[in-house]
């Protein structure tokens, strides 16, 4: 996916690192860390001596808003603005202690919805500072069909999503817009509610946000709110998405940035990274999302998109609760690349056997390739059916075969010689037989 | 643009993919256009000027170059680019030749273009009225006309396919691996395809659905048309929308994919970067019932797809809409191929009579043809016809350098070796091996550097100073006795003849200002005759246009000492034979000739 969420102490440091390019008239601070437990940010006041100078915030870091909501933001002791260093570190440490619950929506104060389950592991620390409501301000930027837009506001907080039509200010922009066409439209729409004194800065500061949003290929970047007192500016809360396909060209601009799972995000498996290391090393793709490992059918497929129409009918046809994932492979990947990915899936698949006792279905389908050759990512596949074939026979594997394409008559040829050989149970077909039609034949069976 | 390629079309083909081209070749051969449907290759790296590839069982060679700015210049016709550069540099690719113009589709089949970038050129195409097909695509089909690249795959499953004749259903989906399972679906349910494009699996793509299906709306041969959506996006309803107020009129089956993804949250990502949906609107379910009202045919799954094909196309054959397509002919691919070691494209002896450049030899060999031996020099090393007048400057030229006496250093060498007994061969060879920078070459060099200053408007005394910084005396400038009072007469003779016959003679102009500068200073520094055929030969070439690149590649090559070698060789022979006609005895140089210096060996 081009689109990944980072974390609010990425957003800002990727900010600050570029600050002075888009933002020269105002100041920040940059007076952020973050930390997985107390003891990390005792270490970090070690060398960051506003930890110990000053009262602090702190929250849990990891992609989920709300925190306010859930009291998940530690602002006081006894008083606002009264957190010690030693606070912190003591509330970090109880917070990631155990299992937390996280409501995403509410009615009022009320949650609604049944809560996320996990633990949270990552907190950000920062100054407290104290301002008027009034300096509180919103602004975000994203792409909206084939423009960009602008959202500013002069309230910022969580007030602002229940009166997002009254109180934001939309402008949006070509790709092409330059940057004056955007600065112009921009300091011409500045919200009214924007304090008099503020007006000019703010129009200045939207405008640097918008071109740091641009060339930094940020997919959505918010801040809400910031504060502005004259040409101080506080980050108090961010949201960020990079686009992750122009990572190749922001390799210094966005330093050692990291995409994590969100908070309540079942870890990615070991499986799963392998598989999202191997992809991205090679010109041809490779993915695969476990949906429920314990599940008896699986998928391999060739092709984004026929993968699709095999996991639709899979649904269809047997309901999800047999659908164990989904996965694709394409564009040509090497005999090696598609062993790795197959004896990826026969090592899952043969963990262990169906509880209801019915045998385990492997479905290799696809659509006619364009150009992947097929007998020779067959090869990959023959060369793993080697390896696990005790195993396959253990949880009673079938597999269906269905695959067109250059070279396919030997690929399929291969493959049934090779189950046969190693006595698994294999149906094999060709263009002839249409292409989710392994599907009906396997839940037959 | 009713067709997005017709069987005219050529593309020039960005990254030298041999595969890919050679089956666009083979598509080519076996529909049998008539030119080959790459015009250039881009390969940015290669050294080469060509690549070769099999056109049906012959070999045909399409052009390479180092810029897509230089192939476009060589191959005007050429209006579709194929960008095959990887997505680091594929929107550069775009972009510059979106500048440079001309064309008018252009395919990008890199995945993971940065999304910014792929919005930025798309738009800037779409300003210019330029079709784009992906990011992120296999490409796009006329069946019968043309195919982009390795779209429909190997030729076998194209003709099972019926992928080589124009069908009457007009193809639109986002997967490329779908697209050849639904061409072959529509080729078993129907009568194939008419235009098909696989829009591209990035979320920016340049032209999406609609704009390919207003396209189709328009052509005549598309009777029908076919959409297969994805989760994810609001293309589909831009559809919706032009079925609904009658922009769309021609019957649309479509599906939308991903009917799965209701059951997961967003954090699972089935298919392309595009299939995701933010919002129930983009779910495939909702958008597969939004098109069904809007009176779309849409199966119940993806599996009832080919029913509901079969039932429209029945439907539009019963009412005539859609008559039956007569097979045309098709030519076969070999399957066994051999690629040939040596080229050919000068002459050819496999006919009747062996031509030269097309000309059988007897339509140039005798008086009463007319042609002379510049009229043959034109043909089998230029492979073209030249005008009287050039062919008259060649054999001009070849007259005046048949000899020049039995002193110069190749004829010296060939009386030589013909006195040790040697054959006229061998004692030709010898001759002909002193031909070079200093025996001859002042031809060349004349050419080279006059050129040189003239191109770069170097005023005679800037040229002088020029080379004297290179620390070479100007070639074809100065003669042991000839002078301006005293004129060479082959010089005077070559002038005149250029005078009256040549159309202009531009550096001839120039290479009198530096006589005339040179001759100041020292009365025997004149335009020699070396200089002035080198000169002329240039002059020579401009006026039949050849480009000034061409001309370099002239020079460099040697083809001016070319003149010199066969010309030259009649004096060599003619020592030659007259050695032997003498019968002289083996030479050996008088020792008094040779200062003998011999020191005895320092001991290291």
């Amino acid at each position: 996916m081009a689109q990944k969420a980072i974390r609010e102490y990425d957003a800002k440091s990727i900010l600050a690192k570029h600050w002075d390019k888009y933002f020269p008239d105002f100041t920040y601070a940059y007076e952020t860390v973050m930390v997985q437990n107390g003891s990390e940010l005792l270490e970090a006041a070690k060398t960051k001596a506003w930890l110990n100078e000053k009262t602090l915030v702190a929250k849990p870091d990891m992609l989920f808003g709300k925190r306010g909501m859930n009291d998940l933001v530690l602002f006081k002791d006894t008083k606002p603005g009264d957190v010690s260093l030693a606070k912190a570190a003591s509330w970090i440490d109880e917070k990631s202690s155990g299992d937390q619950k996280v409501y995403f929506s509410f009615d009022g104060d009320k949650p609604t919805g049944e809560p996320s389950v996990d633990k949270l592991t990552n907190f950000i620390v920062e100054p407290f500072t104290p301002h008027k409501q009034s300096e509180e301000y919103y602004v975000s930027a994203t792409c909206v069909g084939d423009n960009d837009v602008i959202y500013m506001s002069a309230e910022g907080g969580i007030a602002i999503e229940e009166n997002w039509d009254e109180k934001v200010i939309e402008v949006a922009f070509p790709i092409t817009a330059t940057e004056d066409e955007i600065a112009t439209a921009i300091r011409a729409n500045v919200p009214k509610d924007v304090a008099e004194k503020d007006k000019a800065n703010f129009a200045e500061f939207c405008i640097g946000f918008f071109k740091a949003y641009r060339e930094l290929n940020f997919a959505y970047l918010e801040i809400n709110p910031f504060v502005m007192q004259g040409n101080k500016i506080e980050l108090l809360d961010m949201v960020a998405k990079l686009d992750d396909t122009a990572g190749f060209m922001m390799v210094e601009e966005w330093g050692d940035v990291e995409y994590p799972t969100a908070f309540g995000m079942e870890a990615k498996s070991p499986e799963v990274e392998a598989i999202e290391e191997a992809d991205a090393k090679t010109g041809a793709s490779l993915k695969l999302t476990l949906l429920k490992p314990e599940a008896r059918i699986w998928t391999m497929v060739a092709g984004g998109g026929a993968s699709v129409v095999y996991a639709d009918t899979i649904a269809d046809m047997a309901g999800i609760d047999d659908l164990a994932n989904y996965g694709e492979y394409s564009g040509g990947p090497t005999t090696g690349e598609t062993k790795f990915y197959a004896e990826t899936l026969l090592d899952l698949m043969t963990r262990e056997k169906d509880p209801q006792g019915r045998g385990k279905v492997m479905i290799i389908g696809g659509a006619i390739a364009n150009f992947t050759d097929v007998a020779k990512t067959f090869t990959g596949i023959i060369q793993a059916f080697e390896n696990y074939a005790d195993k396959m026979k253990e949880v009673d594997l079938k597999i269906y075969v269905r695959r067109g394409g250059p070279n396919y008559e030997k690929g399929l040829k291969d493959i049934k010689e090779a189950a046969d050989r190693l006595g698994l149970y294999i149906e094999v077909y060709g263009p002839e037989t249409h292409v989710t039609d392994i599907v009906r034949m396997a839940l037959e069976k | 643009m009713e067709q997005l390629y017709t069987k005219d079309t050529q593309a020039i083909f960005w990254n030298n993919n041999k595969t890919a081209i050679q089956r666009m070749l083979d598509y080519d051969y076996t529909i049998q256009r008539k030119t080959p449907s790459v015009a250039a290759i881009v390969a940015p790296t290669s050294g080469n000027k060509f690549e070769k590839f099999f056109f049906g069982p012959d070999e045909v060679m399409i052009p390479l170059f180092k810029t897509t700015a230089a192939a476009k210049a060589a191959q005007p016709q050429a209006d579709v680019l194929l960008n095959f550069a990887s997505f680091r540099t594929a929107y550069d690719v775009t972009m510059e030749a979106l500048e440079i113009g001309g064309f008018s589709s252009m395919m990008i089949t890199a995945e993971g273009i940065p999304e910014r970038l792929a919005r930025g050129m798309n738009q800037t195409a779409r300003e210019k009225g330029v079709t784009i097909i992906g990011p992120a695509t296999v490409g796009a089909i006329t069946p019968g006309a043309f195919k982009v690249a390795n779209i429909g795959g190997t030729i076998t499953n194209i003709v099972n396919s019926k992928l080589h004749r124009a069908g009457s259903c007009g193809l639109v989906t986002r997967s490329g691996g779908l697209f050849n399972e639904l061409s072959n679906i529509i080729a078993i349910n129907a009568d194939g395809i008419a235009e098909g494009v696989a829009i591209g699996g990035d979320r920016f793509v340049g032209s999406v659905f609609i704009d390919n299906m207003l396209r189709m709306e328009k052509n005549p041969a598309v009777k029908y048309m076919i959409l297969l959506g994805e989760v994810g996006g609001t293309e589909e309803y831009k559809v919706i929308e032009a079925v609904k107020s009658g922009a769309i009129t021609k019957p649309v089956i479509a599906w939308c994919i991903g009917t799965i993804a209701k059951y997961y949250d967003s954090g699972v990502q089935f298919g392309h970067a595009g299939a995701s949906a933010n919002g129930e609107m983009e779910t495939a379910e909702y958008k597969n019932n939004a098109m069904r009202e809007a009176g779309i045919h849409v199966p119940g799954s993806f599996n009832d797809l080919p029913e509901i094909i079969a039932a429209v196309y029945h439907e539009l054959h019963a009412e005539g809409v859609i008559k039956n397509i007569p097979e045309p002919a098709m030519n076969i691919c070999p399957t066994v191929r051999r690629s040939k070691e040596f080229i050919c494209t000068i002459s050819d002896d496999r006919g009747e009579e062996c031509t030269y450049a097309g000309f059988p030899i007897s339509s140039v060999a005798t008086p009463d043809t007319g042609k002379g031996i510049g009229d043959v020099i034109s043909l089998l090393w230029f492979k073209k016809q030249y005008p009287k007048w050039a062919t008259d400057f060649i054999e001009t030229v070849m007259k005046t350098v048949a000899d020049h006496g039995p002193a110069v250093s190749g004829a010296h060498n060939a009386k030589v070796t013909a006195r040790a007994g040697k054959s006229v061969v061998e004692s030709l060879v010898t001759g002909l091996l002193t031909i070079g920078p200093r025996f001859g070459g002042a031809i060349d060099g004349a050419a080279e550097h006059f050129k040189y200053a003239d191109d770069n408007g170097l005023t005679p005394k800037e040229f002088l100073g020029h080379m004297k910084k290179q620390g070479i005396p100007i070639p074809g400038i100065g003669h042991r006795i000839k002078s301006l009072k005293n004129p060479d007469l082959r010089v005077t003779g070559l002038m005149n003849f250029a005078a009256e016959h040549f159309p202009a003679t531009p550096l001839l102009d120039y290479a009198r200002t530096v006589e005339a500068l040179t001759t100041s200073k020292k009365e025997n520094l004149i335009l020699n005759v070396d200089g002035t055929i080198g000169i002329l030969m240039v002059d020579m070439w401009r006026a039949l246009g050849y480009t000034e690149t061409e001309i370099n590649e002239f020079i460099s090559s040697g083809t001016l000492n070319a003149f010199f070698i066969v010309g030259r060789s009649i004096g060599f022979i003619g020592h030659i034979l007259d050695e032997k006609r003498l019968a002289m005895p083996m030479y050996r140089h008088p020792m008094d000739d040779i200062l003998y210096d011999v020191q005895e060996a320092e001991k290291l």
